[in-house]
């Protein structure tokens, strides 16, 4: 069935247009002479003012490794996130845990991890894979360098950034 | 012929000086509108626009680089060197010839133009304008609808979709408001009986400008009552040729030909670097050579009350000259930026309406205000 669409009747001064347009303009110069009296702040002057205080808890910043209390990095080199990784940032080189070692039982530790910046999409893929929860997407936005080789994160870098998290998961505290 | 057979230097050089002097203003006039347009744009929507760029006086040794204002003047400069060190892109497909003639022929039209606009009173006894022609008016109206041109041949030439409907729309833009533009403007030469611009500015300085009368060189004074009567065909056709410049420029709301959300780019969609500048500068350059001519012929040209205008007594005739072109800029300017606020007002128009705006409603009031203007000189000159 043929649906008429309700036109809205329109007065005598919105028909010539002109009135309205001053209308328009009220409301633009509004906003302009608020502006330069610096009554509106809505945009932020980047460098200078930053958001990073009121960023959310689930946001997606740079991927980084997290330690665990005992200051042992919670990745067991898995290699699931390398798998994972949608671009093939992650690059992951395992070794072995000697048996003298306190955590002996893990088995695998990550020789090398590198997360190459310039790759990396922030989709998260990579913390949401992890069986450890030992990687995870951090605060950190702001990823600069001047070449390549110094936007590829190494391990040191990532462990750096990812910091301490505790009480996550206990499997691999000594009395399990 | 005898003109060209003597050499007048005194002519020739002083032609090139005003010249090199108007294209200067202009150049810098545009450069400056592109900054306005961003910045006052910016604040209309809250935000900051271009704030940074300051002149880099650092490069000369001072502390600081030099930023009044409100900062990121020196943004003009910095824009114009990214655009000329930008790759100049032909792409494969397009005709070569047309596709480099077309942004040549679009700025070429309307620096043509500004040749005949009076931007100052005289100088040491030379008048401020390039070519004293005695049908100004009609010499822009023609040189200017040329500068479709640059456009039709620049959306035909990139031989794809969006700048073709771009220059389509373009054309038939263009001659649904030339003739409005061209009808609008006929009560004016009606009443001052000529075509010269410089006498429609002398005119308005002896009797008060066009759209406010009563301001005059001399001393403001009341309007009289026929003055009054003949101020209401001023108005209307001052209404309608300021709409039909509006089309003209392809400024909103009528930028249907470059309609960014609807044709990407519009016709200089193919276009890269200097080529899209040149039309960019054009099409800048085009608001600017109307409002100039929105100045001279409705608000007075370089007249301004109690400042001289070149002939006041007791001042010397090259302050009063360059007293006479700042005030006729900063008209234009003020114009300029009513344009600029008008653009981020108003939504644009649907093309249809366009066209009833075009040939039902400016077409027809155009041609009516003709008559009213008619009538009221026959009243007048019969009493």
């Amino acid at each position: 069935m043929a649906y008429t669409v309700p036109r809205p009747k329109l007065t005598f001064a919105e028909k010539i247009y002109l009135p309205t347009v001053l209308a328009g303009l009220k409301i633009t110069l509004g906003h302009l002479v608020k502006m330069l009296r610096g009554k509106t702040h809505v945009a932020l002057q980047y460098p200078e003012e930053k958001w990073d205080a009121n960023l959310p808890a689930h946001y997606r910043g740079a991927p980084t490794l997290v330690s665990d209390e005992h200051g042992r990095t919670r990745c067991v080199a898995c290699q699931l996130c390398e798998f994972i990784c949608p671009p093939r940032a992650i690059r992951i080189k395992p070794g072995e845990i000697p048996a003298e070692n306190k955590f002996a039982k893990v088995e695998k530790f990550p020789a090398e991890f590198e997360i190459d910046m310039i790759r990396c999409i922030y989709c998260g893929m990579c913390e949401e894979v992890c069986p450890e929860q030992a990687i995870f997407l951090r605060k950190d936005y702001a990823i600069v360098g001047t070449s390549r080789s110094e936007m590829v994160h190494n391990k040191a870098k990532l462990i750096e950034l990812g910091g301490v998290m505790t009480g996550l998961v206990h499997k691999w505290n000594e009395k399990k | 012929m005898d003109f060209l057979l003597q050499i007048d230097w005194f002519q020739i050089l002083t032609s090139l000086a005003k010249t090199v002097f108007l294209l200067g203003i202009v150049l810098t006039l545009v450069s400056y509108t592109v900054y306005a347009e961003r910045r006052v744009s910016a604040l209309m929507q809250d935000r900051y626009g271009p704030n940074r760029t300051g002149f880099p006086t650092t490069l000369l040794g001072t502390k600081k680089d030099f930023s009044p204002f409100l900062g990121g003047l020196g943004q003009p400069i910095a824009d114009a060197l990214k655009l000329m060190l930008k790759e100049d892109f032909t792409p494969s497909y397009v005709n070569k010839f047309y596709y480099w003639i077309a942004p040549g022929l679009g700025i070429a039209a309307v620096i043509v133009g500004l040749a005949v606009i009076p931007f100052g009173s005289s100088i040491a006894g030379v008048p401020l304008v390039i070519a004293n022609v005695d049908i100004g008016p009609l010499f822009i109206f023609a040189i200017s609808s040329l500068g479709v041109y640059g456009i039709v041949l620049a959306g035909w030439s990139a031989n794809s979709k969006y700048p073709f409907l771009g220059s389509i729309r373009s054309t038939s833009q263009m001659i649904s408001y030339e003739l409005s533009l061209g009808l609008s403007v006929i009560p004016i030469f009606l009443i001052l009986g000529t075509l010269n611009l410089t006498q429609i500015i002398q005119n308005q300085v002896a009797n008060g400008w066009m759209l406010i009368p009563g301001i005059t060189a001399a001393k403001p004074h009341f309007p009289s009552p026929d003055q009054f009567l003949l101020w209401i065909p001023i108005f209307i056709s001052f209404i309608i040729f300021t709409v039909a410049m509006f089309a003209e420029t392809n400024r909103l709301p009528f930028d249907l030909p470059e309609a960014e959300t609807e044709l990407v780019g519009g016709y200089h969609t193919e276009y890269s670097s200097m080529k899209f500048a040149l039309f960019f500068l054009g099409e800048y350059a085009a608001m600017i050579l109307g409002s100039a001519l929105i100045v001279v012929l409705f608000l007075g040209g370089w007249s301004i009350p109690f400042l001289p205008d070149g002939t006041a007594p007791g001042v010397p005739g090259i302050i009063a000259g360059l007293i006479s072109v700042g005030v006729f800029f900063a008209k234009v300017a003020a114009l300029l930026i009513f344009f600029i606020f008008i653009r981020w007002t108003l939504p644009r128009f649907r093309y249809d309406q366009l066209m009833t705006l075009g040939w039902i409603w400016f077409f027809e009031i155009a041609l009516v205000n003709i008559f009213i203007t008619a009538g009221i000189l026959a009243y007048l000159s019969s009493r």
